[in-house]
């Protein structure tokens, strides 16, 4: 007659994978919606405007002008649009060479290995900024420049970590017996190794991003980057630097708080994932 | 080479072997000859030296002195090894990371009537390793490696965790299955009975070993 009572919490909507999920959608939602904006943007809207230069926020212009008359609003979401495509080809290339160096160190062993420890620290040793420096110099600064400065410069970390994920199952039983199997080095590689690493890869990728795009900001800032005329945080933020003493204040608070709100946001996804993939916590 | 028919399929030759340099010897002077379709015994007290023996037979250790040729030719380093073994722990010989599915074909794949024999069930193939028991993932190592390209099959302890019933299945299983492929068997084993039922011949491994 009666059923059966089976004590069960209630089930509360907000737990913690949804909560996770939730963040983590809501940052790439943030950055997508900024990132398509940006792409989709006629250059008009933070064209030239002589008649309105240096108007303090109101609604018409939310973050205010600079002094060519030119809409921060429109310029800065054009500009974060610019730095997160950068940072995510970077980070997209930089995760390739950690994963295939990564792979290769743990799997080859001897020279190969010492090889690509040697990299690594070389790499590691010399100061983020002035590594970024040089290449974005050599390629001839620009676009061109920064983007390959910040895509080759960081690799190493995530190489680490990969050839470490990789050292714990190369000599497990089931690789020697797939080696035994007639199983080349690659094949091993791609079918044992690659799912292996690939919660710790993913992400590290995703703790990348914001990395790569705070050094394209840095590097732009200090006149290494983007040229003048196109719109990047970095040129917004040190071009606002020249008025920020005359009480020019909205030129830096406003970009500033977007390039703080997109790294922040990536951050989050990026360490709420990290609890999501780690079979330690993912069912809490 | 004239006496070819003399010629035994696999052999150890004064293998030495030790994990690595100053430690001591496991295996010293070690010489074993087994013939084709030849089913042989290994047995030992613990410690000396059995599965290190299978290890190197089967080509997952390279003894520091010595050699091991599989029909006259030293053992391909390289490539699928005709020596294969089946180890004592069967969780451990598969990817946690892989179903069942992929684990079994991972070099050749077994036809219907050969999983039905092993009493492997079709449900399990879509499942990770945890979720099978020792016995069951026992069978899949065991079919896995029943490939044609096998032609000698090391079984160090393989069935020492099942229970005697499972034990007797998968002996019945594997003596059918290497005898109708005409595959030589080597069988570590501490259960002298076992050894005495499955194997035509049987070698202390005490008795040939010189340290």
């Amino acid at each position: 007659m009666s059923r059966k009572s089976v004590s069960r919490k209630p089930e509360i909507f907000w737990n913690r994978r949804r909560k996770i999920l939730f963040t983590v959608g809501a940052a790439f939602v943030y950055l997508l919606a900024v990132l398509a904006a940006g792409m989709l943007m006629s250059p008009e809207r933070y064209g030239i405007n002589y008649s309105a230069k240096f108007t303090a926020p109101c609604l018409e212009h939310p973050f205010g002008t600079d002094y060519m008359g030119r809409d921060m609003f429109f310029r800065s979401i054009k500009g974060l649009s610019n730095s997160i495509a950068v940072g995510a080809l970077a980070s997209a290339v930089s995760s390739l060479i950690a994963l295939a160096l990564g792979l290769t160190a743990a799997l080859k062993g001897g020279i190969a290995d010492r090889f690509v420890n040697w990299c690594v620290d070389l790499c590691m040793g010399i100061p983020h900024l002035i590594l970024l420096i040089l290449i974005s110099f050599m390629m001839g600064r620009g676009g061109r420049g920064v983007t390959a400065a910040v895509a080759l410069t960081h690799w190493p970390e995530l190489t680490r970590l990969v050839r470490a994920e990789a050292l714990q199952i190369r000599s497990a039983r089931y690789v020697q017996a797939s080696y035994r199997m007639g199983k080349t080095w690659f094949q091993v590689a791609k079918e044992h190794m690659v799912p292996q690493v690939l919660p710790v890869y993913l992400i590290g990728v995703v703790l990348l991003f914001p990395h790569a795009i705070m050094h394209e900001a840095a590097v732009t800032f200090l006149g290494f980057g983007f040229p003048a005329e196109i719109p990047a945080i970095g040129v917004i933020l040190s071009e606002s630097m020249d008025y920020i003493t005359t009480g020019k204040w909205w030129m830096a608070v406003f970009p500033g708080l977007m390039l703080l709100a997109a790294v922040m946001l990536f951050d989050a996804a990026g360490e709420n994932l990290k609890r999501l993939l780690n079979p330690n916590s993912g069912n809490e | 080479m004239q006496n070819r028919k003399e010629t035994p399929a696999l052999l150890a030759e004064q293998i030495s072997f030790r994990y690595r340099k100053n430690s001591p010897w496991i295996l010293q002077g070690v010489t074993l000859q087994v013939k084709a379709k030849e089913r042989v015994a290994l047995v030992g007290p613990s410690g000396c030296g059995k599965s290190t023996l299978a290890g190197v037979l089967a080509g997952y250790e390279i003894p520091e002195r010595g050699e091991v040729f599989w029909e006259g030719k030293p053992l391909p380093r390289s490539g699928y090894c005709p020596v294969q073994m089946i180890g004592q722990h069967p969780e451990q010989a598969v990817n946690p990371r892989w179903k069942m599915n992929k684990i079994l074909r991972e070099c050749w794949n077994p036809e219907e009537g050969l999983l039905k024999r092993m009493g492997i069930k079709e449900e399990w193939m879509t499942r990770w390793p945890v979720e099978l028991s020792g016995g069951e993932l026992q069978r899949f190592c065991i079919a896995r490696v029943l490939g044609p390209e096998t032609k000698f099959l090391i079984c160090d302890e393989i069935s020492t965790m099942l229970d005697v019933i499972t034990q007797a299945q998968i002996w019945q299983i594997l003596l059918e299955e290497t005898q109708s492929r005409g595959m030589g068997l080597l069988v570590i084993t501490h259960n002298r009975a076992l050894a005495k039922r499955v194997c035509t011949r049987i070698v202390d491994l005490s008795e040939i070993n010189q340290c």
